[in-house]
Protein backbone atom coordinates (compact mmCIF):
# COMPACT_ATOMS: atom_id res chain seq x y z
CA UNK A 1 0.00 0.00 0.00
CA UNK A 2 1.41 3.33 -1.02
CA UNK A 3 0.42 6.06 1.37
CA UNK A 4 -1.26 9.26 0.28
CA UNK A 5 1.97 11.13 0.88
CA UNK A 6 3.83 8.57 -1.22
CA UNK A 7 1.55 9.16 -4.20
CA UNK A 8 2.00 12.91 -4.04
CA UNK A 9 5.76 12.68 -3.55
CA UNK A 10 6.26 10.22 -6.39
CA UNK A 11 5.49 12.90 -8.97
CA UNK A 12 8.36 14.99 -7.65
CA UNK A 13 11.03 12.49 -8.66
CA UNK A 14 12.79 14.96 -10.96
CA UNK A 15 13.51 17.30 -8.07
CA UNK A 16 14.08 14.82 -5.25
CA UNK A 17 15.66 11.70 -6.72
CA UNK A 18 17.11 12.75 -10.05
CA UNK A 19 20.10 14.91 -9.00
CA UNK A 20 21.55 12.22 -6.75
CA UNK A 21 20.70 9.52 -9.25
CA UNK A 22 22.36 11.36 -12.16
CA UNK A 23 25.55 11.96 -10.17
CA UNK A 24 25.43 8.36 -8.99
CA UNK A 25 25.25 7.14 -12.59
CA UNK A 26 28.29 9.25 -13.55
CA UNK A 27 30.26 8.71 -10.36
CA UNK A 28 29.53 5.07 -9.75
CA UNK A 29 27.21 2.98 -11.95
CA UNK A 30 28.83 3.66 -15.33
CA UNK A 31 32.43 3.46 -14.05
CA UNK A 32 31.59 0.21 -12.26
CA UNK A 33 29.95 -1.50 -15.26
CA UNK A 34 32.69 -0.28 -17.60
CA UNK A 35 35.25 -1.46 -15.08
CA UNK A 36 33.83 -4.98 -15.07
CA UNK A 37 33.66 -5.02 -18.87
CA UNK A 38 37.16 -3.61 -19.35
CA UNK A 39 38.63 -6.25 -17.07
CA UNK A 40 38.03 -8.61 -20.03
CA UNK A 41 39.65 -6.20 -22.49
CA UNK A 42 42.99 -4.87 -23.53
CA UNK A 43 42.94 -1.08 -23.47
CA UNK A 44 44.88 2.08 -22.81
CA UNK A 45 41.88 4.35 -22.36
CA UNK A 46 38.22 3.61 -21.71
CA UNK A 47 37.08 3.81 -25.35
CA UNK A 48 39.55 1.52 -27.11
CA UNK A 49 38.82 -1.73 -25.30
CA UNK A 50 39.40 -4.92 -27.26
CA UNK A 51 37.86 -8.10 -25.89
CA UNK A 52 40.48 -10.65 -24.82
CA UNK A 53 38.50 -12.96 -22.53
CA UNK A 54 40.12 -14.10 -19.29
CA UNK A 55 43.66 -13.21 -20.34
CA UNK A 56 43.91 -10.31 -17.88
CA UNK A 57 42.83 -12.53 -15.00
CA UNK A 58 45.37 -15.18 -15.90
CA UNK A 59 48.07 -12.52 -16.05
CA UNK A 60 46.93 -10.97 -12.75
CA UNK A 61 47.00 -14.28 -10.89
CA UNK A 62 50.38 -15.10 -12.40
CA UNK A 63 51.85 -11.79 -11.26
CA UNK A 64 54.19 -12.59 -8.36
CA UNK A 65 54.10 -9.02 -7.05
CA UNK A 66 50.30 -9.13 -6.92
CA UNK A 67 50.36 -12.33 -4.91
CA UNK A 68 53.01 -10.84 -2.65
CA UNK A 69 50.84 -7.76 -2.13
CA UNK A 70 47.89 -10.03 -1.32
CA UNK A 71 49.99 -11.80 1.30
CA UNK A 72 51.27 -8.50 2.66
CA UNK A 73 47.75 -7.06 2.94
CA UNK A 74 46.37 -10.23 4.53
CA UNK A 75 49.11 -10.38 7.17
CA UNK A 76 48.78 -6.66 7.77
CA UNK A 77 45.00 -6.90 8.14
CA UNK A 78 45.17 -9.81 10.59
CA UNK A 79 47.72 -8.07 12.81
CA UNK A 80 46.03 -4.65 12.78
CA UNK A 81 42.53 -6.07 13.30
CA UNK A 82 43.60 -7.98 16.40
CA UNK A 83 45.75 -5.23 17.92
CA UNK A 84 43.34 -2.37 17.21
CA UNK A 85 40.28 -4.17 18.53
CA UNK A 86 41.88 -5.58 21.66
CA UNK A 87 43.49 -2.28 22.61
CA UNK A 88 40.45 -0.17 21.68
CA UNK A 89 38.17 -2.48 23.65
CA UNK A 90 40.43 -2.31 26.68
CA UNK A 91 40.74 1.48 26.55
CA UNK A 92 36.99 1.85 26.10
CA UNK A 93 36.40 -0.45 29.08
CA UNK A 94 38.75 1.54 31.28
CA UNK A 95 37.38 4.90 30.18
CA UNK A 96 33.74 3.97 30.83
CA UNK A 97 34.73 3.23 34.39
CA UNK A 98 35.43 6.33 36.36
CA UNK A 99 38.95 7.36 35.61
CA UNK A 100 39.76 11.00 36.22
CA UNK A 101 40.01 12.97 32.99
CA UNK A 102 38.54 10.27 30.78
CA UNK A 103 37.05 12.88 28.43
CA UNK A 104 40.49 14.31 27.74
CA UNK A 105 41.98 10.86 27.15
CA UNK A 106 39.15 10.07 24.77
CA UNK A 107 39.79 13.24 22.78
CA UNK A 108 43.50 12.57 22.57
CA UNK A 109 43.12 8.98 21.40
CA UNK A 110 40.58 9.94 18.75
CA UNK A 111 42.48 12.89 17.30
CA UNK A 112 44.72 11.08 14.74
CA UNK A 113 41.61 9.98 12.82
CA UNK A 114 40.98 13.46 11.59
CA UNK A 115 44.36 13.69 9.91
CA UNK A 116 44.65 12.46 6.33
CA UNK A 117 46.58 9.33 5.40
CA UNK A 118 49.26 11.18 3.43
CA UNK A 119 49.96 13.58 6.29
CA UNK A 120 49.99 10.71 8.81
CA UNK A 121 52.44 8.82 6.65
CA UNK A 122 54.96 11.65 6.63
CA UNK A 123 54.54 12.29 10.37
CA UNK A 124 55.52 8.69 11.10
CA UNK A 125 58.21 8.67 8.46
CA UNK A 126 59.97 11.35 10.49
CA UNK A 127 59.52 9.58 13.82
CA UNK A 128 60.36 6.04 12.69
CA UNK A 129 63.34 7.09 10.59
CA UNK A 130 64.49 9.18 13.53
CA UNK A 131 64.46 6.09 15.75
CA UNK A 132 66.01 3.79 13.15
CA UNK A 133 68.78 6.34 12.56
CA UNK A 134 70.34 5.14 15.83
CA UNK A 135 71.21 1.92 14.04
CA UNK A 136 71.97 3.82 10.78
CA UNK A 137 68.97 2.24 9.11
CA UNK A 138 65.88 3.64 7.44
CA UNK A 139 62.35 2.36 6.95
CA UNK A 140 63.17 1.41 3.39
CA UNK A 141 65.91 -0.93 4.59
CA UNK A 142 63.64 -3.96 4.54
CA UNK A 143 59.99 -4.83 4.02
CA UNK A 144 59.73 -5.99 7.63
CA UNK A 145 60.45 -2.46 8.84
CA UNK A 146 57.87 -1.10 6.43
CA UNK A 147 55.32 -3.67 7.58
CA UNK A 148 55.67 -2.90 11.28
CA UNK A 149 55.92 0.81 10.58
CA UNK A 150 52.56 0.66 8.84
CA UNK A 151 51.11 -1.46 11.63
CA UNK A 152 52.15 1.11 14.25
CA UNK A 153 50.84 4.00 12.14
CA UNK A 154 47.45 2.42 11.47
CA UNK A 155 47.00 1.31 15.09
CA UNK A 156 47.78 4.84 16.24
CA UNK A 157 45.24 6.18 13.77
CA UNK A 158 42.35 3.77 14.24
CA UNK A 159 42.39 2.74 17.91
CA UNK A 160 40.63 6.00 18.80
CA UNK A 161 37.91 5.48 16.22
CA UNK A 162 37.08 1.96 17.35
CA UNK A 163 37.32 3.09 20.97
CA UNK A 164 34.48 5.56 20.33
CA UNK A 165 32.27 2.79 18.91
CA UNK A 166 33.09 0.48 21.84
CA UNK A 167 32.36 3.24 24.36
CA UNK A 168 28.96 3.79 22.73
CA UNK A 169 28.28 0.06 23.02
CA UNK A 170 29.38 -0.13 26.66
CA UNK A 171 27.32 2.84 27.71
CA UNK A 172 24.26 1.09 26.28
CA UNK A 173 24.89 -2.11 28.30
CA UNK A 174 21.93 -2.89 30.58
CA UNK A 175 23.00 -2.07 34.14
CA UNK A 176 20.51 -4.51 35.72
CA UNK A 177 22.21 -7.51 34.13
CA UNK A 178 25.62 -6.37 35.35
CA UNK A 179 24.28 -5.74 38.82
CA UNK A 180 22.63 -9.15 38.87
CA UNK A 181 25.96 -10.74 37.99
CA UNK A 182 27.63 -8.87 40.81
CA UNK A 183 24.95 -9.91 43.30
CA UNK A 184 25.32 -13.53 42.19
CA UNK A 185 29.02 -13.26 42.94
CA UNK A 186 30.43 -13.49 39.42
CA UNK A 187 34.14 -12.74 39.26
CA UNK A 188 35.53 -9.96 37.10
CA UNK A 189 36.73 -12.38 34.42
CA UNK A 190 33.41 -14.18 34.38
CA UNK A 191 31.49 -10.93 33.98
CA UNK A 192 33.80 -9.91 31.15
CA UNK A 193 33.69 -13.15 29.15
CA UNK A 194 30.20 -14.40 29.97
CA UNK A 195 28.28 -11.12 29.96
CA UNK A 196 30.06 -8.06 28.63
CA UNK A 197 31.69 -9.59 25.54
CA UNK A 198 28.57 -11.50 24.38
CA UNK A 199 26.48 -8.36 24.81
CA UNK A 200 29.09 -6.32 22.96
CA UNK A 201 29.06 -8.61 19.91
CA UNK A 202 27.29 -6.07 17.65
CA UNK A 203 30.01 -3.45 18.32
CA UNK A 204 32.74 -6.06 17.98
CA UNK A 205 31.52 -7.20 14.57
CA UNK A 206 31.16 -3.64 13.30
CA UNK A 207 34.66 -2.71 14.47
CA UNK A 208 36.23 -5.90 13.13
CA UNK A 209 34.56 -5.32 9.78
CA UNK A 210 35.78 -1.73 9.65
CA UNK A 211 39.35 -2.66 10.57
CA UNK A 212 39.43 -5.58 8.12
CA UNK A 213 38.19 -3.52 5.17
CA UNK A 214 40.41 -0.58 6.13
CA UNK A 215 43.35 -2.97 6.26
CA UNK A 216 42.81 -4.19 2.73
CA UNK A 217 41.96 -0.75 1.35
CA UNK A 218 45.04 0.91 2.86
CA UNK A 219 46.64 3.17 0.28
CA UNK A 220 47.55 6.73 1.35
CA UNK A 221 49.58 5.70 4.39
CA UNK A 222 51.35 3.04 2.34
CA UNK A 223 52.23 5.58 -0.34
CA UNK A 224 53.55 8.19 2.06
CA UNK A 225 55.39 5.90 4.48
CA UNK A 226 57.14 3.38 2.27
CA UNK A 227 55.90 3.77 -1.30
CA UNK A 228 56.48 0.03 -1.59
CA UNK A 229 60.21 0.25 -0.88
CA UNK A 230 62.35 -1.77 -1.04
CA UNK A 231 61.44 -2.92 -4.57
CA UNK A 232 57.66 -3.18 -3.97
CA UNK A 233 58.11 -5.57 -1.07
CA UNK A 234 56.15 -3.39 1.38
CA UNK A 235 53.27 -2.85 -0.99
CA UNK A 236 49.65 -3.65 -0.16
CA UNK A 237 46.86 -4.70 -2.53
CA UNK A 238 45.40 -1.25 -3.19
CA UNK A 239 48.82 0.10 -3.98
CA UNK A 240 49.72 -2.78 -6.27
CA UNK A 241 46.52 -2.26 -8.24
CA UNK A 242 47.09 1.48 -8.57
CA UNK A 243 50.66 0.91 -9.72
CA UNK A 244 49.52 -1.63 -12.28
CA UNK A 245 47.15 0.96 -13.77
CA UNK A 246 49.46 3.92 -13.83
CA UNK A 247 52.95 2.54 -13.57
CA UNK A 248 53.08 -0.10 -16.30
CA UNK A 249 52.24 0.69 -19.91
CA UNK A 250 49.85 -1.80 -21.48
CA UNK A 251 48.88 -3.31 -18.14
CA UNK A 252 45.64 -1.33 -17.65
CA UNK A 253 43.54 -4.41 -18.36
CA UNK A 254 45.44 -6.45 -15.81
CA UNK A 255 45.01 -3.63 -13.30
CA UNK A 256 41.28 -3.68 -13.88
CA UNK A 257 41.16 -7.46 -13.50
CA UNK A 258 43.04 -7.14 -10.20
CA UNK A 259 40.56 -4.46 -9.13
CA UNK A 260 37.63 -6.80 -9.82
CA UNK A 261 39.28 -9.55 -7.76
CA UNK A 262 39.90 -6.99 -5.01
CA UNK A 263 36.24 -5.94 -5.11
CA UNK A 264 35.11 -9.57 -4.84
CA UNK A 265 37.36 -10.05 -1.82
CA UNK A 266 35.97 -6.97 -0.05
CA UNK A 267 32.37 -7.91 -0.98
CA UNK A 268 32.78 -11.43 0.44
CA UNK A 269 34.10 -9.98 3.71
CA UNK A 270 31.13 -7.61 3.83
CA UNK A 271 28.68 -10.48 3.28
CA UNK A 272 30.30 -12.57 6.02
CA UNK A 273 30.14 -9.63 8.39
CA UNK A 274 26.48 -9.11 7.57
CA UNK A 275 25.74 -12.78 8.38
CA UNK A 276 27.66 -12.57 11.64
CA UNK A 277 25.94 -9.38 12.78
CA UNK A 278 22.51 -10.87 12.29
CA UNK A 279 23.28 -14.27 13.86
CA UNK A 280 25.59 -13.45 16.79
CA UNK A 281 23.48 -10.78 18.39
CA UNK A 282 22.47 -11.67 21.91
CA UNK A 283 19.43 -10.18 23.54
CA UNK A 284 19.91 -9.10 27.12
CA UNK B 1 28.43 0.53 35.06
CA UNK B 2 29.62 4.09 35.42
CA UNK B 3 28.97 3.79 39.10
CA UNK B 4 31.74 1.39 40.04
CA UNK B 5 35.14 2.84 40.65
CA UNK B 6 38.23 1.20 39.25
CA UNK B 7 40.66 -0.35 41.65
CA UNK B 8 43.88 1.69 41.85
CA UNK B 9 42.12 4.59 40.06
CA UNK B 10 45.07 6.93 40.53
CA UNK B 11 47.49 4.45 39.03
CA UNK B 12 45.35 4.05 35.93
CA UNK B 13 44.98 7.79 35.54
CA UNK B 14 48.75 8.13 35.70
CA UNK B 15 49.22 5.36 33.16
CA UNK B 16 46.70 6.86 30.76
CA UNK B 17 48.36 10.24 31.13
CA UNK B 18 51.67 8.77 30.05
CA UNK B 19 50.06 6.95 27.11
CA UNK B 20 48.22 10.13 26.06
CA UNK B 21 51.46 12.06 26.03
CA UNK B 22 53.02 9.34 23.89
CA UNK B 23 49.96 9.58 21.63
CA UNK B 24 50.52 13.25 20.82
CA UNK B 25 54.30 12.92 20.67
CA UNK B 26 54.53 12.29 16.87
CA UNK B 27 52.72 15.57 16.22
CA UNK B 28 54.82 17.48 18.72
CA UNK B 29 57.91 16.06 17.06
CA UNK B 30 56.80 17.40 13.68
CA UNK B 31 56.19 20.84 15.20
CA UNK B 32 59.66 20.83 16.78
CA UNK B 33 61.32 19.79 13.54
CA UNK B 34 59.50 22.41 11.50
CA UNK B 35 61.76 25.01 13.12
CA UNK B 36 64.99 23.18 12.33
CA UNK B 37 67.29 23.51 9.38
CA UNK B 38 66.60 20.67 6.97
CA UNK B 39 69.99 19.01 7.33
CA UNK B 40 69.42 18.61 11.08
CA UNK B 41 66.00 17.03 10.63
CA UNK B 42 67.17 13.79 9.05
CA UNK B 43 70.40 13.69 11.06
CA UNK B 44 68.78 13.87 14.47
CA UNK B 45 65.01 14.11 14.57
CA UNK B 46 64.92 14.25 18.36
CA UNK B 47 67.20 17.20 18.99
CA UNK B 48 65.69 20.55 19.87
CA UNK B 49 65.90 23.43 17.39
CA UNK B 50 68.67 25.27 19.25
CA UNK B 51 71.73 27.17 18.10
CA UNK B 52 72.67 26.64 14.47
CA UNK B 53 69.80 24.25 13.85
CA UNK B 54 67.13 26.87 14.58
CA UNK B 55 65.85 28.65 11.47
CA UNK B 56 62.70 30.37 12.71
CA UNK B 57 59.94 30.40 10.14
CA UNK B 58 62.25 29.85 7.18
CA UNK B 59 60.82 26.36 6.51
CA UNK B 60 57.31 27.75 6.58
CA UNK B 61 58.11 30.45 4.06
CA UNK B 62 59.77 27.94 1.73
CA UNK B 63 57.05 25.33 2.24
CA UNK B 64 54.24 27.75 1.51
CA UNK B 65 56.04 29.02 -1.59
CA UNK B 66 56.93 25.68 -3.15
CA UNK B 67 53.55 24.09 -2.60
CA UNK B 68 51.45 27.23 -3.02
CA UNK B 69 49.95 26.04 0.23
CA UNK B 70 47.25 28.64 0.71
CA UNK B 71 45.85 28.05 -2.77
CA UNK B 72 45.68 24.31 -2.02
CA UNK B 73 44.05 25.10 1.29
CA UNK B 74 41.44 27.20 -0.48
CA UNK B 75 40.70 24.54 -3.08
CA UNK B 76 40.46 21.83 -0.43
CA UNK B 77 38.07 23.99 1.58
CA UNK B 78 35.97 24.74 -1.50
CA UNK B 79 35.82 21.12 -2.57
CA UNK B 80 34.98 19.90 0.94
CA UNK B 81 32.32 22.50 1.70
CA UNK B 82 30.83 22.33 -1.80
CA UNK B 83 30.70 18.53 -1.87
CA UNK B 84 29.31 18.21 1.65
CA UNK B 85 26.55 20.76 1.00
CA UNK B 86 25.66 19.10 -2.29
CA UNK B 87 25.64 15.65 -0.69
CA UNK B 88 23.49 16.82 2.24
CA UNK B 89 20.85 18.53 0.09
CA UNK B 90 20.65 15.94 -2.68
CA UNK B 91 20.91 12.71 -0.68
CA UNK B 92 18.49 13.80 2.06
CA UNK B 93 15.89 14.60 -0.61
CA UNK B 94 16.62 11.36 -2.40
CA UNK B 95 16.40 9.33 0.81
CA UNK B 96 13.02 10.86 1.64
CA UNK B 97 11.77 10.08 -1.85
CA UNK B 98 12.98 6.48 -1.56
CA UNK B 99 11.32 5.87 1.82
CA UNK B 100 7.99 7.54 1.06
CA UNK B 101 7.52 6.31 -2.52
CA UNK B 102 8.79 2.80 -1.80
CA UNK B 103 7.91 1.31 -5.22
CA UNK B 104 10.16 -0.96 -7.30
CA UNK B 105 12.22 1.97 -8.62
CA UNK B 106 12.84 3.29 -5.12
CA UNK B 107 13.79 -0.17 -3.86
CA UNK B 108 16.17 -0.73 -6.76
CA UNK B 109 17.79 2.63 -6.16
CA UNK B 110 18.23 1.83 -2.47
CA UNK B 111 19.84 -1.54 -3.26
CA UNK B 112 22.25 0.17 -5.65
CA UNK B 113 23.25 2.66 -2.94
CA UNK B 114 23.87 -0.20 -0.48
CA UNK B 115 25.99 -1.92 -3.11
CA UNK B 116 27.98 1.29 -3.57
CA UNK B 117 29.16 1.12 0.06
CA UNK B 118 31.05 -2.13 -0.35
CA UNK B 119 32.85 -1.28 -3.61
CA UNK B 120 36.48 -0.25 -3.05
CA UNK B 121 37.68 2.83 -4.90
CA UNK B 122 40.28 0.90 -6.94
CA UNK B 123 37.41 -0.85 -8.72
CA UNK B 124 36.19 2.35 -10.40
CA UNK B 125 39.38 4.39 -10.12
CA UNK B 126 40.51 4.18 -13.73
CA UNK B 127 37.13 4.41 -15.47
CA UNK B 128 35.86 7.14 -13.14
CA UNK B 129 38.88 9.38 -13.70
CA UNK B 130 38.61 8.97 -17.48
CA UNK B 131 34.88 9.67 -17.51
CA UNK B 132 35.37 12.71 -15.27
CA UNK B 133 37.97 13.92 -17.74
CA UNK B 134 35.69 13.44 -20.73
CA UNK B 135 32.80 15.24 -19.04
CA UNK B 136 35.11 18.11 -18.02
CA UNK B 137 34.54 17.37 -14.35
CA UNK B 138 38.26 17.90 -13.68
CA UNK B 139 37.63 21.18 -11.82
CA UNK B 140 36.90 21.62 -8.10
CA UNK B 141 33.23 22.22 -8.98
CA UNK B 142 33.06 19.12 -11.12
CA UNK B 143 34.74 17.15 -8.36
CA UNK B 144 31.82 18.02 -6.07
CA UNK B 145 29.52 16.15 -8.46
CA UNK B 146 31.88 13.18 -8.53
CA UNK B 147 31.90 13.12 -4.72
CA UNK B 148 28.11 13.25 -4.69
CA UNK B 149 28.03 10.27 -7.02
CA UNK B 150 30.64 8.11 -5.34
CA UNK B 151 29.80 9.12 -1.77
CA UNK B 152 26.01 8.92 -2.01
CA UNK B 153 25.74 5.39 -0.59
CA UNK B 154 26.59 6.05 3.05
CA UNK B 155 24.59 9.30 3.20
CA UNK B 156 21.46 7.76 1.68
CA UNK B 157 21.81 4.75 3.96
CA UNK B 158 21.98 6.82 7.15
CA UNK B 159 19.20 9.19 6.05
CA UNK B 160 16.76 6.43 5.04
CA UNK B 161 17.28 4.85 8.44
CA UNK B 162 16.30 8.11 10.13
CA UNK B 163 13.35 8.87 7.85
CA UNK B 164 11.85 5.43 8.39
CA UNK B 165 11.43 6.44 12.04
CA UNK B 166 9.51 9.63 11.23
CA UNK B 167 5.71 9.06 11.30
CA UNK B 168 4.19 9.73 7.88
CA UNK B 169 1.00 11.12 9.48
CA UNK B 170 2.85 14.33 10.21
CA UNK B 171 3.47 14.90 6.53
CA UNK B 172 -0.03 13.79 5.52
CA UNK B 173 -1.73 16.24 7.82
CA UNK B 174 0.41 19.04 6.43
CA UNK B 175 -0.58 17.90 2.96
CA UNK B 176 -4.26 18.10 3.88
CA UNK B 177 -3.61 21.62 5.10
CA UNK B 178 -2.44 22.38 1.57
CA UNK B 179 1.34 22.50 1.95
CA UNK B 180 3.33 21.69 -1.19
CA UNK B 181 5.69 18.69 -1.30
CA UNK B 182 8.95 20.68 -1.23
CA UNK B 183 7.61 22.80 1.61
CA UNK B 184 6.72 19.70 3.63
CA UNK B 185 10.20 18.35 3.15
CA UNK B 186 12.11 21.49 4.02
CA UNK B 187 9.86 22.73 6.83
CA UNK B 188 8.79 19.50 8.51
CA UNK B 189 11.15 16.67 7.60
CA UNK B 190 14.50 18.50 7.54
CA UNK B 191 14.18 19.93 11.09
CA UNK B 192 13.50 16.42 12.40
CA UNK B 193 16.51 15.06 10.49
CA UNK B 194 18.87 17.71 11.83
CA UNK B 195 21.05 15.54 14.14
CA UNK B 196 21.65 13.00 11.38
CA UNK B 197 22.44 15.78 8.90
CA UNK B 198 25.20 16.98 11.22
CA UNK B 199 26.54 13.42 11.56
CA UNK B 200 26.60 12.85 7.81
CA UNK B 201 28.23 16.25 7.26
CA UNK B 202 31.02 15.32 9.67
CA UNK B 203 31.60 11.86 8.19
CA UNK B 204 31.68 13.10 4.60
CA UNK B 205 33.82 16.13 5.47
CA UNK B 206 36.42 13.92 7.21
CA UNK B 207 36.59 11.74 4.12
CA UNK B 208 36.68 14.45 1.46
CA UNK B 209 39.09 16.81 3.25
CA UNK B 210 41.65 14.02 3.61
CA UNK B 211 41.06 12.17 0.37
CA UNK B 212 44.10 11.79 -1.84
CA UNK B 213 43.54 9.48 -4.80
CA UNK B 214 40.28 10.83 -6.17
CA UNK B 215 41.42 14.47 -6.45
CA UNK B 216 44.87 13.32 -7.58
CA UNK B 217 43.40 11.33 -10.47
CA UNK B 218 40.51 13.61 -11.36
CA UNK B 219 41.67 17.20 -10.91
CA UNK B 220 43.61 19.16 -13.50
CA UNK B 221 46.73 19.21 -11.30
CA UNK B 222 48.36 22.06 -13.20
CA UNK B 223 45.65 24.36 -11.87
CA UNK B 224 44.24 22.82 -8.73
CA UNK B 225 45.74 20.80 -5.90
CA UNK B 226 44.31 19.71 -2.58
CA UNK B 227 46.43 19.77 0.57
CA UNK B 228 47.12 16.02 0.47
CA UNK B 229 48.15 16.23 -3.18
CA UNK B 230 50.36 19.28 -2.53
CA UNK B 231 52.13 17.55 0.36
CA UNK B 232 52.70 14.44 -1.73
CA UNK B 233 54.15 16.67 -4.48
CA UNK B 234 56.85 17.83 -2.09
CA UNK B 235 58.36 14.43 -2.47
CA UNK B 236 60.41 14.75 -5.64
CA UNK B 237 60.47 12.23 -8.44
CA UNK B 238 63.49 10.37 -7.10
CA UNK B 239 62.56 10.30 -3.45
CA UNK B 240 64.36 13.50 -2.56
CA UNK B 241 62.39 15.46 -0.01
CA UNK B 242 62.93 18.93 1.37
CA UNK B 243 62.29 17.81 4.94
CA UNK B 244 62.14 21.38 6.26
CA UNK B 245 59.38 22.45 3.89
CA UNK B 246 57.67 19.11 4.46
CA UNK B 247 57.55 19.57 8.25
CA UNK B 248 56.20 23.10 7.88
CA UNK B 249 53.47 21.94 5.50
CA UNK B 250 52.51 19.07 7.81
CA UNK B 251 52.07 21.51 10.67
CA UNK B 252 50.04 23.86 8.49
CA UNK B 253 47.87 20.93 7.38
CA UNK B 254 47.25 19.77 10.95
CA UNK B 255 46.43 23.14 12.55
CA UNK B 256 43.04 23.68 10.88
CA UNK B 257 42.04 20.09 11.67
CA UNK B 258 42.86 20.52 15.37
CA UNK B 259 40.91 23.78 15.51
CA UNK B 260 37.94 22.13 13.79
CA UNK B 261 38.19 19.21 16.20
CA UNK B 262 38.25 21.43 19.29
CA UNK B 263 35.14 23.26 18.12
CA UNK B 264 33.07 20.34 16.81
CA UNK B 265 34.29 17.50 19.01
CA UNK B 266 30.83 16.62 20.32
CA UNK B 267 29.39 16.33 16.82
CA UNK B 268 32.36 14.41 15.49
CA UNK B 269 31.97 11.73 18.15
CA UNK B 270 28.25 11.48 17.37
CA UNK B 271 28.97 11.29 13.66
CA UNK B 272 31.37 8.40 14.18
CA UNK B 273 28.79 6.55 16.22
CA UNK B 274 26.18 7.07 13.48
CA UNK B 275 28.65 5.85 10.88
CA UNK B 276 29.27 2.67 12.86
CA UNK B 277 26.07 1.18 11.47
CA UNK B 278 27.71 1.08 8.04
CA UNK B 279 27.95 -2.34 6.50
Amino acid sequence: MVSMAGKAIRKWWALFALPTFAAFIIGFVVPFIMGVYLSFCEFTTVTDGEFVGLKNYVKALGDKEFLHALGFSTAFTIVTTIVINVVAFFIAYMLTKTIKGSTIFRSVFFMPNLIGGIILGYIWLLLLNGILAHWSRALTYSATYGFWGLVILVCWQQIGYMMIIYIAGMQALPTDVLEAAQVDGASGTQTMFKIIIPLMMPSITVCSFLTVTNGFKLYDQNLALTNGAPSNMSEGLAMNITRTFYGRMGWEGVGQAKAVLFFILVAVIALIQNKLTTSKEVAA
Amino acid sequence: MNADKVKHGGLWTALFTVVSLAWVFPIVLVVINSFKQKAYISKNAFSLPAGKAFVGFENYVRGVETTDFFASFGWTLLITVGSVLLILVCTSMCAWWIVRVNNWAAKLLYTLFLFNMIVPFQMVMFTLSKIADMLKLNTPWGLCIVYLGFGAGLAVFIFTGVIKGIPVELEESAMIDGASVPRIFFQIVVPIMKPSIVSVAILEAMWIWNDYLLPYLTLDLGKYKTISVAVQYLKGGYGSVDMGAMMACLVLAIIPIIIFYLICQKYIVKGVMAGAVKG
